[in-house]
């Protein structure tokens, strides 16, 4: 029993691939929720008229590239230096994909 | 490549999945997975529509894009903010700017708004029952109860000795009747704020109310003192902020007092005594008791951690004790380093919110990140911030403060007090709007 343990899990594990493979391939991605983090301060979807700038509709390098500079120190500001060191390189790429689409 | 493939392969990488399989699924406007038209995926009941229930309201309709039916149960006409609150106190915002309405969770979003308290909460039918009569069932439970006071923990803090001694930690008529006694207060009186042990509502909020006092004093009543009396070891929140704020702009006006914990109040002498005996005595006193998280919480038998807070799993928010049941804001016992605070429990409402609806789409919820942002107004123009990003550690099964991420400001200034009204303004409009 104990030399058929390895194979079952290497089996159930190729199954689990591919369903994982089929799933991937008809589901889309899940919305990145962590989108709403920035909602809080720049508006629902990023849509503000206030002394907090808008995000919505930025050009989507501009984002991502102040958002990497605040997160390098490159770039000074208030508060948004000390969080995007929160975020990862490819979140921040997501964030600035995000807020590019919204109107 | 293309421009839109190498967005698409970055958007793939940030979720861990394989760029050759996603298909064109992720092209802009049908970028994520959005439930069918008219699809219902199930019924959520939210307790409690302050900063952290109002939000999951909204937010699970959103993301849902109407699958799931919400009712939200609240017992208040009216959403009264706390935070900005303190401004009111020195006659810096009128109070009205703090009381917003419900109807836009109403006409924008479909959200059933019942107004009633809720008499009876059974986990194994999953029901909810109001004093109206109302009877709800629900798949998933959301609760943001806020907090209750514990007057008991300090002697003499009785029902007549709460109308003249007064806390003003849930703005609303506190906040007005205090503002009114700072007002009467002659030139010369002395005030005192009594701050408990943490954890408590709002960590900067007891010594940004003595910042806020200490302005109107200034301008208004020059010989007027200020002491703080405070149950912990030195200021818990943006220390040297505060610190130098009152070295700087509010010398012999406030006196800061560390471990100075309250355990008694004499509401006719106004005489305040430490556990330890000390006694001080003030014209007007600001006594903010310990506190626990409101009583619903423990009516359900969430209250799992000192008999004071609800445990949460901080992947769904729901409750480690009562399954079905999410706890939302400064009910729970906190992650660490995490606060007490509105914008906390606004991100606590979305994460919910995200995790009910990935559940009832049959779909595993997903760690999220949080963030906090908490501004404290130190005059009647400037500001002071702290903030932090927490992301969840899967070995540890807690939510912590991200190495490196978060800080506080240099020093006060105008700009800072900008973005702190803005962003009041703006998560007021995040949460019912």
């Amino acid at each position: 029993m104990k030399r058929l343990l390895p194979l079952l899990g290497l089996l159930a594990s190729a199954a689990a691939l591919s369903a994982e493979g089929n799933a991937q391939a008809s589901t889309p991605a899940p919305f990145p929720y962590f989108v709403g983090n920035c909602f809080n301060c720049h508006g629902t979807e990023g849509r503000v008229n206030s002394a907090i700038p808008a995000i919505a509709g930025r050009d989507k390098a501009y984002l991502e590239e102040t958002l990497k500079a605040y997160k390098a120190g490159t770039k000074q500001a208030t508060i948004m230096n000390q969080l995007a060191k929160g975020y990862t390189d490819e979140e921040i790429a997501v964030l600035a994909d995000y807020f590019s689409r919204q109107k | 490549m293309s421009l839109i493939n190498n967005d698409r392969r970055r958007l793939l990488q940030a979720f861990g999945a394989s760029a050759t399989l996603a298909g064109a699924s992720l092209l802009p406007g049908s970028a994520f997975a959005a439930p069918k038209k008219g699809k219902k995926l199930g019924r959520v009941v939210v307790i409690g529509a302050g900063f952290g229930g109002a939000t999951a309201a909204k937010y699970l309709r959103k993301w849902s894009d109407s699958a799931i039916e919400v009712a939200l149960i609240e017992r208040n006409k009216e959403f009264i903010s706390c935070p900005t609150s303190n401004e009111v106190l020195a006659g810096h915002r009128e109070f009205d700017t703090l009381v917003h309405s419900f109807d836009g969770l109403k006409k924008n979003w479909g959200i059933k708004v019942v107004h009633a308290a809720v008499t009876a909460v059974d986990p194994e039918k999953r029901t909810v029952k109001t004093d109206r009569g109302d009877s709800f069932t629900y798949d998933h439970l959301v609760i943001s109860p806020g907090i209750d006071f514990n007057f008991g923990a300090v002697a003499g803090y009785d029902e007549a000795a709460q109308k003249k001694i007064l806390h003003a930690w849930k703005a609303g008529p506190q906040t007005i009747a205090l503002r009114k006694q700072l007002v009467d207060l002659p030139d010369g009186g002395t005030f005192i704020i009594s701050i408990p042990k943490a954890p408590y509502r709002c960590p900067p909020g007891p010594y940004e109310r003595a910042s806020q006092v200490a302005s109107y004093f200034k301008a208004h009543k020059p010989k007027s003192k200020i002491l703080i009396l405070d149950a912990n070891d030195k200021i818990i929140s943006k220390t040297k902020l505060f610190a130098d704020n009152w070295a700087n702009d509010y010398k012999g006006i406030i006196e800061y007092l560390p471990n100075w914990e309250t355990v008694e109040i004499n509401a006719e002498t106004n005489m305040i005594t430490s556990e330890i005996g000390d006694r001080e005595r003030a014209d007007v006193i600001n006594l903010i008791p310990p506190q626990t998280a409101g009583k619903i919480a423990h009516d359900i038998g969430v209250v799992n951690a000192n008999n004071r807070w609800a445990t949460v799993d901080w992947v769904t928010l729901e409750s480690t004790a009562v399954q079905k049941v999410h706890v939302l804001g400064d009910a729970t016992l906190s992650a660490p380093l995490m606060p007490k605070s509105g914008h906390m429990a606004n991100q606590h409402g979305k994460a919910a919110a995200a995790a009910i609806f990935e559940i009832l789409s049959g779909r595993e919820a997903r760690p999220t990140l949080m963030a906090n942002t908490c501004y404290s107004l130190v005059d009647d123009r400037r500001a002071i911030h702290v903030d932090s990003v927490h992301r969840w550690n899967p070995e540890k099964k807690q939510l912590l403060v991200v190495e490196g991420s978060g800080g506080v400001s240099k020093e006060p200034s105008v700009e800072e007090a900008l973005f702190a009204r803005a962003w009041a303004k703006n998560i007021w409009s995040d949460i019912l709007s």
